[in-house]
């Protein structure tokens, strides 16, 4: 059972995920990177089945690498969403769907504004706040729902983030002993030392 | 419990004189969790066409994407704008495509035809359209939004008692759902435009 959740404020988005990866009731990894860099401005963090991940996730990272080289330019965060959930959609009604559940974050060096799109594993697509999947958002959106407002500055976004994880680490059955907590805006992305901060 | 009550809606369409109402609430969820309070439903194919989708949100999204393929290839090849009832037909057909193997989707559509005329239905999941004259509803509402209609409906409304009519409706509706709700969004079409208005609702 992964958790991965994300915050938005004006102009930076806050994407976190925990680091384990296990099969059955053993612990197989304990530092695992769950977010793949579409773009220089745009992460995606993935969750699900861990076949399907891996294979999506680099059908999708390598296309968008390819239409930056074809096109000399990279797509927006909102246009990785759509292309990704038209091919999760496409996906979801052959024989081979793929078990994936993503947010997207990104910063749009056009319009100055961060966003967050999530995508379930049925590729129905929102373009959230914040957003979170899966078991551990039923303790993630109570906390997020209380801490949020709109007007967020990256430090405040933060302190939310380790409430999250604190509530994470109090409530759920699951242990996450550690996070990644990467950080995405105008200066590009870049992984922050939760512990540190 | 059913895929089309997966993630809540309440979409419902009324007639008034030379002009027709539609409206949605604003939910997402996956089952009892809510996931997005500003979700589209409801969506304009032209000008005086309205559509509200109802059902799975992967569906509302792909349906959408391919209506508006469709239409702009309709406004291409005939140099016209698509009627109500010809893109309620069109709507039924790409619907039927998909007999055994449906798209989880019950659609309403909301229309002023080319004199004027108000024109409201609503389908099923496999494109069988089911007129009226009166309202038209649908989502995990319905049955609280009949009950509604059939009370606040009058006949001849203008466009302002349409929309108080409409939104009372609604708004009245989604307070007994715990599927729907989390805000509420009216369109109401007429001869001169569209008036769009959010509504504020209860947010629990």
């Amino acid at each position: 059972m992964d958790a991965q959740f994300a915050i938005v404020g004006r102009d930076f988005a806050i994407s976190v995920t925990d680091t384990g990866v296990s099969r059955s009731i053993v612990k197989m990894k304990h530092n695992q990177d769950k977010s793949w860099q579409l773009t220089p401005y745009t992460i995606m963090t993935v969750t699900g089945e861990p076949g399907d991940i891996e294979m999506f996730s680099e059908y999708i990272q390598s296309n968008i690498k390819l239409y930056s080289v074809r096109n000399a330019q990279d797509l927006t965060p909102k246009e990785i969403a759509n292309f990704i959930r038209g091919e999760l959609a496409e996906a979801l009604r052959s024989r081979n769907a793929f078990s994936v559940n993503l947010l997207v974050t990104g910063f749009d060096k056009v319009t100055g504004e961060a966003s967050l799109y999530r995508i379930d594993y049925l590729a129905s697509m929102a373009k959230v706040p914040f957003g979170s999947h899966a078991t551990p958002s039923f303790i993630l959106y109570s906390v997020l729902d209380r801490e949020y407002t709109p007007d967020i500055t990256l430090e405040q976004g933060l302190e939310i983030v380790k409430k999250c994880i604190a509530a994470l680490k109090t409530r759920f059955v699951v242990d996450m002993p550690e996070f990644t907590v990467k950080v995405v805006d105008a200066q590009g992305t870049r992984s922050i030392d939760i512990v540190q901060v | 419990m059913s895929i089309m009550e997966y993630c809540g809606a309440a979409i419902v369409a009324m007639v008034g004189k030379d002009c027709v109402a539609i409206a949605s609430d604003k939910r997402l969820g996956q089952q009892q969790l809510t996931v997005d309070m500003e979700f589209q439903k409801v969506f304009p194919i032209t000008e005086r066409t309205y559509i509200g989708l109802s059902g799975l949100a992967t569906d509302v999204k792909t349906l959408h994407d391919r209506l508006r393929m469709r239409v702009n290839l309709y406004k291409h090849r005939e140099e016209r704008v698509i009627e109500p009832k010809t893109f309620t037909h069109l709507l039924s057909h790409m619907l039927y495509e998909r007999r055994f193997g449906s798209y989880f989707i019950s659609p309403v559509v909301a229309g002023l035809d080319k004199n004027n005329r108000p024109y409201i239905c609503a389908l099923d999941t496999i494109g069988c359209i089911d007129s009226s004259s009166d309202f038209v509803v649908c989502g995990t509402a319905a049955t609280n939004l009949y009950g509604a209609c059939e009370s606040l409906w009058e006949p001849d409304l203008g466009p302002e008692e349409l929309f108080e009519t409409i939104s009372q409706t609604l708004l009245s509706s989604i307070d007994r759902d715990a599927m729907s709700g989390w805000g509420a969004v009216v369109h109401i079409i007429t001869p001169s435009g569209v008036i769009t208005r959010d509504l504020k609702s209860r947010m629990d």
